[in-house]
């Protein structure tokens, strides 16, 4: 018996390959048709990366690690965490406000004010996870809304907290004191002053966890098994509701992360500011990574260095960086179907070895079914 | 008694509805048809039989012309074809009646069978006096302006049968007809086969009941590992030794041997209710049970009479409206899924497919499922890969699943070996009582006869087991009582040893009296 088919592995690193190439070739035509510099675009953005762009990149890649591994926490049982976005948002307004009053000194001011950040996040997705389950309104809609109502909610509270800063029209919270800033991973051998953001460990704990929650543990196996048939995991045992309130409320908790580097590491308070859409970006992450830790960093990677090149588009190619988004968006569609073309190819693989070593017919009857 | 392939040799093609010759179809990897022959004489009822998985359903679909072959020719009233849809086979007079009913219940039978067809005799007067010829032509007794969903299972099919007509079938295809059929209902089907073939109509009947297909098939055709291996006369074979041909070896047989039944109670079920809603029927109705060590207890009865319900409220999976269930004198009601499965329940579901695997997961990860709290699947918190993979390499060897590796998706399984894995693992936690529901359904005779041997080995070691099944021969086989279930309610005792198939039918329906066999509509 074999324990590790390399066929399976190259099937698995193909599809996202073939997927990313395949966007490349439609952005190509599509630049083509538009009448753009397709050699300088290409020039722009295939290119090494300056040491300060690493270090962007880096930065960037472990917030979107971290908004990716809250969604990919819900698509494991099928739970479409839209709202990341408002669920940061909540998060980051709530642990700035505490921080800010520098209750607590030093360090212990930052891990209680992630923690904050974590159970607000988490009680806030929460609602979403108490609706489908009490009254099942897809998570879908719930979360969508509540990443509106989130918004205005916390830019109202914002209002109110606000302190004035002299000189400046900005609304910010209460800058975090000195003693509870996170310093910076410094990189001087890359021969930039840049720094990488310190809570960056965040995400590495978060990676890891995550690797060995899903696939080393009973509450793994739950939810995976959730995930894969609802009906097969209800009858071994599975209390489904409640695999769904807690994911959701985990899935929330690591959203509240997303913030964090941020918040302790450069902002030092929330404000107006504040960058949007981070969780649907870690959507797209997820679905690249196919929710697997490793994937999902190096999706992270390509999503930053894509965001990092294309600021000079406008200058060196006279195209808009714009342009990014529709290349993200065209991996997206063409990993999906990668995906399932990879999902379907694995099956009939299984079917046909089993079928050479056993000699039993199986018509694919299921599938048709299915289909 | 038997001449290998060609016994209507002799019959000139004129005389052939069907003629197929050296029909191969692969899918990948396997060859689910190679080189099919096959000969139906016109005006006749033409039987296939063979086991599950022997590949009648691809032969089947290849001549509605649902998949096309991929080497073969097809030949329909002597002209050689090739049929790329089934509207195509529709043209040239062929129809299929399938096993599943594809009928909307909120429709008249009218609009049923005109549905997709509006152009052949519009949807008004016409079409219903066309229904009316074609049901009093056949003996088929359908009412044009009959709600289906007031219709009970033989009149669906009847329905079913007309649709083919009406557009125009000359040649009819059935896939496993009397699945869903009670006997005194069997029998009624074969008087309205005979009608057809009286009318010139020719029937190809595919089934695995060969007491059946001996007594209605002119011809029978035997299909087994995806080639027909023989055509016999119905007159000359008896039903064992069709079934040999079937399996290619010596039969499995579920007769019980002297029973074990002892006087412990290990299950008691007792006022057992389940509401199905304001205003309808109980799902079920003050179900009371016992399960004695080494006893095994079928319940038979037409499907949809209770029989999933009453298996989802013993596991734990729905909340009985009242009424309790005990295990070992312990009051087990309302308890979780998870432990009641822990504490000794073991289950074998009736759709392996949505309840017992998770399809694209691999062997050992099946292994794990319903039983993810126990050793050797985890310690403590953590999964136990190892122990887990050792585990299945043992279930694998001793329960004799077919496989390559326990690495392989448990959906690439074939379902006999599906079911293995699942029986396997039930019985590797030494449950007191087995819940199995169609513990043999859409399995191959081989994988069938060592469930079976399983049963009966668990049995003799103190097992109880609530035996679910469709199948009367396995019910009568195997159980050492058999009760059977009716609209939610729990008929009396009989005794397989004495009771006929006829008394089991008449209890199914509701004929012996038991209670008025009217509201057959609730059975959709």
């Amino acid at each position: 018996m074999k324990t590790f088919d390399w066929r399976r592995v190259a099937i698995s690193v193909a599809a996202p390959v073939l997927a990313i190439a395949v966007s490349l070739l439609i952005t190509t035509l599509m630049l083509v048709v538009a009448g753009d510099p397709v050699g300088d675009v290409w020039r722009v953005l295939l290119k090494v990366p300056l040491p300060r762009q690493i270090v962007q990149i880096i930065n960037e890649a472990a917030i979107l690690y971290l908004s990716a591994v809250a969604v990919a926490v819900g698509f494991r049982m099928n739970l479409f965490n839209i709202g990341v976005d408002g669920q940061y948002r909540v998060a980051s307004f709530a642990a700035a406000v505490f921080a800010g009053q520098g209750f607590l000194p030093g360090w212990l001011n930052i891990i209680v004010s992630i923690l904050i950040a974590m159970v607000c996040s988490a009680l806030w997705a929460l609602i979403a996870g108490l609706l489908k389950v009490w009254r099942g309104v897809s998570e879908v809609i719930s979360t969508i809304m509540l990443n509106y109502i989130a918004t205005y909610l916390v830019a109202y509270f914002l209002k109110m907290t606000a302190v004035k800063v002299e000189g400046s029209n900005a609304t910010n919270t209460r800058n975090i004191p000195a003693d509870s800033h996170v310093p910076g991973i410094s990189v001087d051998w890359l021969g930039t002053p840049n720094k990488i953001y310190g809570l960056i460990v965040l995400a590495i704990i978060v990676g890891v966890g995550y690797w060995f929650v899903i696939n080393k543990t009973r509450f793994g196996y739950d939810l995976r098994a959730a995930g894969a048939s609802e009906t097969a995991a209800v009858a071994s045992g599975v209390n489904v509701k409640r695999m769904l309130v807690i994911s959701m409320g985990i899935s929330g908790a690591l959203a509240g992360l997303v913030g964090m580097p941020l918040l302790f590491g450069q902002d030092f308070h929330y404000g107006d500011t504040v960058q949007a859409g981070l969780g649907f970006a870690g959507l797209a992450v997820a679905l690249l990574g196919r929710n697997n830790p490793i994937g999902m960093a190096f999706a992270a990677i390509l999503w930053g260095y894509l965001d990092q090149l294309s600021n000079g588009l406008q200058i060196g190619a006279g195209v808009s960086d714009r342009l990014v988004l529709i290349i993200q968006g065209i991996i997206v569609l063409s990993v999906v179907i990668a995906y399932e073309l990879a999902r379907r190819a694995k099956l009939r693989m299984d079917e046909r070895t089993v079928g050479k070593e056993t000699g039993a017919l199986k018509a694919p009857e299921t599938k048709a079914v299915a289909a | 008694m038997v001449t290998q392939a060609d016994r209507s040799g002799a019959t000139p093609t004129a005389d052939l509805a069907v003629e197929l010759h050296g029909i191969t179809k692969r899918f990948v990897g396997v060859v689910a048809n190679k080189n099919i022959k096959l000969k139906v004489r016109r005006g006749t009822i033409h039987a296939i039989v063979g086991e599950n998985g022997a590949g009648k359903s691809t032969l089947m679909k290849i001549l509605y012309g649902v998949q096309q072959p991929d080497e073969g020719t097809i030949t329909i009233n002597g002209q050689q074809v090739v049929m790329k849809t089934p509207t195509e086979a529709i043209k040239l007079g062929i129809g299929m009646v399938f096993q599943h009913f594809m009928l909307a219940d909120n429709f008249t039978v009218l609009e049923n069978v005109v549905l997709g067809a509006e152009k052949l005799h519009g949807i008004g007067d016409t079409a219903r006096n066309k229904i009316r010829q074609i049901s009093h032509a056949y003996g088929l007794d359908v009412d044009p302006d009959a709600l289906v969903a007031e219709l009970g299972v033989g009149a669906r099919q009847r329905i079913e049968i007309l649709k083919v007509l009406y557009r125009g079938a000359k040649i009819l295809i059935l896939d496993e007809p009397t699945a869903v059929l009670v006997p005194q209902e069997v029998t009624e089907l074969f008087r309205n086969l005979e009608g057809l073939k009286a009318e010139g109509l020719t029937v190809i009947f595919i089934s695995h009941k060969l007491d059946e297909v001996l007594s209605v098939a002119d011809d029978i055709t035997v299909i087994r590992r995806g080639t027909t291996v023989a055509a016999v006369d119905p007159h000359t074979v008896n039903a064992r030794q069709l079934a040999e041909l079937m399996v290619g070896s010596a039969l499995p047989n579920p007769q019980t041997e002297e029973s074990t039944v002892t006087d412990r109670v290990l299950l008691k079920v007792r006022g057992l209710t389940l509401s199905g809603g304001p205003g309808r029927r109980p799902l079920l109705d003050d179900v009371n049970l016992d399960i004695h060590a080494g006893e095994i207890l079928g319940i038979a009865g037409v499907e949809g009479n209770g029989q999933a319900e009453l298996v989802e409220v013993i596991m734990g999976m729905r909340e009985p409206t009242s009424g309790t269930v005990g295990l070992l004198g312990r009051d087990i009601t309302g308890l979780p899924v998870r432990e009641i499965r822990a504490s000794g329940v073991g289950y074998i579901p009736e759709d392996r497919h949505r309840h017992g695997l998770l399809l694209e997961s691999s062997l050992w990860e099946n292994r794990m499922l319903g039983h993810q709290t126990e050793r050797p699947n985890v310690k403590g918190w953590l999964i136990d890969a190892w122990a887990a993979q050792a585990d299945t390499r043992r279930i694998v060897q001793e329960f004799d699943v077919r496989t390559p590796s326990i690495f392989v998706s448990a959906g690439s399984l074939s379902g006999g070996n599906q079911q293995k894995l699942i029986v396997g693992r039930e019985m590797s936690h030494q449950p007191k009582v087995l819940i199995a529901a169609h513990p043999t359904r859409g399995v191959d005779v081989g994988a069938q006869s060592s469930i079976w041997d399983l049963i009966k080995h668990a049995r003799r070691a103190g097992l109880g087991v609530l035996l679910i099944s469709a199948d009367l021969e396995e019910l009568v086989g195997l159980s050492d009582t058999i009760r059977v279930i009716l609209r939610g309610r729990l008929s009396g005792t009989f005794d397989p040893d004495t009771v006929t198939r006829e008394e089991l039918g008449a209890a199914m329906t509701g004929a012996d009296g038991s209670s008025a066999p009217t509201d057959q509509e609730e059975l959709a």
